[in-house]
């Protein structure tokens, strides 16, 4: 009687149509099931195509002579290599590229960033109208913009515009100045590094000491005198060996030093100018989350303004600027690709003109796209290395 | 008068207020608070000074004095601008009706300046938050409608445009605007499908929203234009417009997900036990108590992505479809006229930037006046 009552009042098991397990499950596998039929449908489709069309499917063309000529190359390049090297070149381009602008747009950003929120109306105001302007404007117009400038607008080399002494301006490019090669400079770059590490340690102990005993040391000054001063002295000691390779005008043409082409320094400057405009606003957003209390707190724990920002703002700001600053990484790193509309030979532009000679456009979109997720996940993946370590250790 | 001596009450005496010290106040003062308040401020404002005495008058030389407003040619203007060289707004007048509707029949170009004030005409109504609600996606419907008819043609007497003559400004805002409208439920619904309880419904959505958002818009737009027409079973042709279309929604729909998953985290676990306790279902659920908090949470970031891809159409001139960019290229091609692109470039950035501030200025509005209660 007993155990009839408890069976009774065991709430039943719902027809399967009603139970929500097997609803998902049921659900799940349609799902599936519509997804998988209308990317084979896509496929078959797409290899019926191939077929009729007479291109051949696969990663062959790899290994054929590329034949196209590439403006500019940070490795050896010639149109008699393979397809797979020309990739590589313009892999190596639109690393190098990203690279230096996420270095150079960080730096412009955190510049107008503050100056954004200076004191000075007249900075704040110049920073505001910097950003106002550059971030409401598409990227593409104004790659075109400081291309044509650079492309058309600059004179010949022989009225090459100067705007420091050595530094060359005109539609073939800019030229600038570069160090002759030295003896002294491999021990320059191990002073360098020594000098590094040294800093580091003195931080280091200084950090424990002051933890141990209450005694500050200047570490910051003694780790930027190891820094600077080391190579320096190097530097010295090796009789300051100084020869720089100055651009000079020959014929129609400049010779030495070292050139920029106007489609990487428009490429460049666009896109630094861009995402600078959007990190500033990070920046800024980020120091203006610290609160105010904590500013208050710090100038009543009498830290100097520096120390302020080195210990109180700047930790709590970063919490919140890391995040949004590794997606204008990764849109800048994208936003590169936009190479191909000035003619720089970036991975797009050079996956492009393959596309074009050999057909093979599944294969070519698939191979960009491969690469530039893999550069998104390890910007990611870097990034999230760095968040975890200025992120908020909770007890 | 009484006097403080015969008196010896001191309050009688009238004080006149004195002015104060001229240095904390008007002008000089303000100057001296925001411009010369330190040493290091007073070094940065005379560095930028002398940046501004010498970048604007150049400028104001160039597009002002120096400038030639009309002229029949290329030649005549350069002719008439003399050493230094001024800016050439001669080339703006001839060309600014192409740049704003490209190879749109000439005859016919009342259409796409009728469509860009309808969508002008939508945006701003969007802004009055009085008509959010079930009246403004009739408004955009009707807006819709009235632009497919007036650029397609082939009713009401208007002769029929072939997709390949609509260019310029419509272009961009038709990309936009229509990339938006309809990647709109799918970003829901790929937002929905990364917050489900289901595994595989789960994988997929995250799988198409990190693999969009992994790569540029480029390779979507090559994509479409190169491999959507491998796709399709022979015979199926695809228009090119309509092709640079889907990109922009499968593009936008990734982002937009994004932007409402974080509406869709917002929402109090609460709410969702409340509906469950009442006995909703989980489209019920969904639509009568997710969705229009989770929105109206994530308005102003919505905008903001609007505007992205706004800037983002212009991409279209590497697929070779003429929108406000792919004009103006088209103009600066002239032989009549060659090597004004500055000017040309400065008119269509202030066309994209007027729209882009416009809308960015809303966003900022917006967020000030959603967070009021959490300021609190």
């Amino acid at each position: 009687m007993a155990s009839d009552t408890a069976g009774a009042l065991r709430p039943k098991r719902p027809p399967p149509w009603h139970d929500p397990a097997v609803r998902g499950v049921v659900f799940q596998i349609l799902f599936v099931a519509a997804v998988v039929a209308a990317g084979g449908f896509l496929v078959h489709n797409t290899l019926a195509n191939l077929e009729r069309q007479n291109i051949a499917t696969g990663f062959g063309f790899l290994g054929r002579e590329a034949a196209f000529g590439i403006g500019e190359s940070l490795i050896l390049y010639s149109p008699a290599d393979s397809y797979a090297r020309a990739f590589l070149v313009g892999l190596t381009n639109t690393l190098y590229v990203a690279a230096l602008g996420i270095v150079l747009a960080t730096i412009l950003g955190t510049v107008m960033g503050l100056a954004r929120l200076s004191s000075n109306w007249l900075i704040a105001k110049l920073a505001q109208i910097y950003v106002e302007t550059f971030r409401n404007i598409p990227l593409a117009l104004q790659l075109f913009f400081w291309w044509g400038l650079l492309r058309w607008s600059a004179p010949a080399p022989r009225q090459a515009w100067q705007p420091l002494a050595d530094v060359f301006v005109s539609n073939r490019g800019i030229v600038f100045p570069v160090p002759r090669e030295d003896p002294a400079h491999p021990w320059m770059l191990l002073a360098l590094v020594i000098g590094i590490v040294g800093a580091w340690a003195i931080a280091r102990w200084a950090r424990l000491r002051q933890a141990r005993t209450g005694r500050p040391f200047p570490s910051g000054w003694a780790g930027l005198a190891l820094v600077f001063g080391l190579p320096l002295a190097v530097f010295l000691a090796a009789g300051a060996p100084l020869r720089l390779d100055v651009p000079a005008l020959h014929g129609f043409n400049f010779t030495g030093g070292t050139a920029v082409s106007p489609e990487f320094a428009a490429l460049l400057f666009g896109l630094v100018i861009y995402t600078g405009s959007f990190i500033a606003e990070i920046v800024r957003a980020g120091i203006l989350a610290v609160s105010w209390g904590q500013s208050e707190a710090a100038l009543a724990l009498g830290l100097t303004a520096w120390q302020r920002m080195r210990l109180v703002v700047l930790p709590q700001a970063l919490r919140v600027i890391v995040p949004p600053m590794t997606s204008q990484y990764l849109s800048l790193t994208k936003n590169s690709s936009l190479a191909v509309i000035i003619g720089f030979p970036d991975l797009v532009s050079v996956a492009n003109t393959t596309i074009n000679q050999t057909g093979q456009a599944v294969e070519g979109i698939a191979m960009i796209m491969a690469v530039y997720l893999a550069i998104s996940l390890v910007i990611s993946a870097l990034m999230n290395l760095y968040n975890r370590a200025v992120a908020l250790v909770e007890r | 008068m009484p006097n403080i001596m015969t008196t010896g009450i001191a309050h009688e005496l009238p004080v006149p207020a004195e002015a104060p010290p001229p240095r904390t106040h008007g002008p000089i003062g303000w100057l001296r608070a925001n411009l010369f308040n330190s040493l290091f401020n007073t070094v940065l404002t005379l560095v930028a000074l002398y940046f501004l005495a010498m970048t604007i008058p150049p400028v104001i030389r160039w597009a002002l004095i120096d400038a030639v407003w009309t002229a029949p040619s290329g030649q005549a203007c350069r002719g008439a601008m003399g050493q230094e060289g001024g800016a050439c707004w001669a080339f703006i007048g001839e060309k600014l009706r192409f740049i704003l509707f490209g190879r749109f029949p000439y005859a016919e170009q009342w259409r796409p300046l009728v469509v860009v004030v309808i969508f002008v005409a939508l945006i701003l109504l969007s802004c009055d938050r009085r008509l959010w609600g079930r009246r403004l996606p009739v408004l955009w419907l009707l807006g819709l409608a009235a632009v497919g008819v007036l650029m397609w043609g082939g009713v009401f007497g208007l002769s029929t445009v072939d997709t390949m003559l609509w260019s310029g400004l419509p272009l961009t805002l038709i990309f936009s605007v229509v990339g938006i409208v309809f990647a709109f439920p799918f970003g829901i619904l790929l937002a929905l499908g990364r917050r489900s309880r289901l595994p595989a419904v789960r994988a997929i959505s995250v799988g198409y929203i990190e693999l969009v958002r992994g790569v540029p818009l480029i390779t979507v737009l090559f994509m479409a234009s190169v491999m959507l027409p491998l796709f399709l079973p022979s015979g199926f042709t695809i228009d090119k417009l309509l092709r640079a279309q889907i990109a922009f929604i499968l593009f936008a729909a990734a982002y937009l997900a994004e932007v409402i998953r974080g509406g869709l985290q917002a929402i109090p676990t609460g709410q969702i036990e409340a509906a469950d306790a009442l006995g909703l279902g989980y489209w019920q659920r969904t639509r009568l108590i997710v969705l229009p908090q989770a929105l109206a949470m994530v308005i102003p970031p919505l905008v903001n992505t609007f505007i992205g891809t706004f800037k983002d159409t212009s991409l279209v001139i590497i697929i070779g479809l003429f929108d406000l960019l792919g004009t103006v290229n088209a103009a600066l091609a002239d032989a009549n006229w060659q090597g004004f692109y500055v000017e040309a470039y400065v008119v269509a950035a202030a066309i994209y930037w007027s729209f882009c501030f416009f809308m960015s200025r809303y966003s900022q509005i917006l967020e000030r006046e959603f967070n009021k209660s959490r300021r609190r």
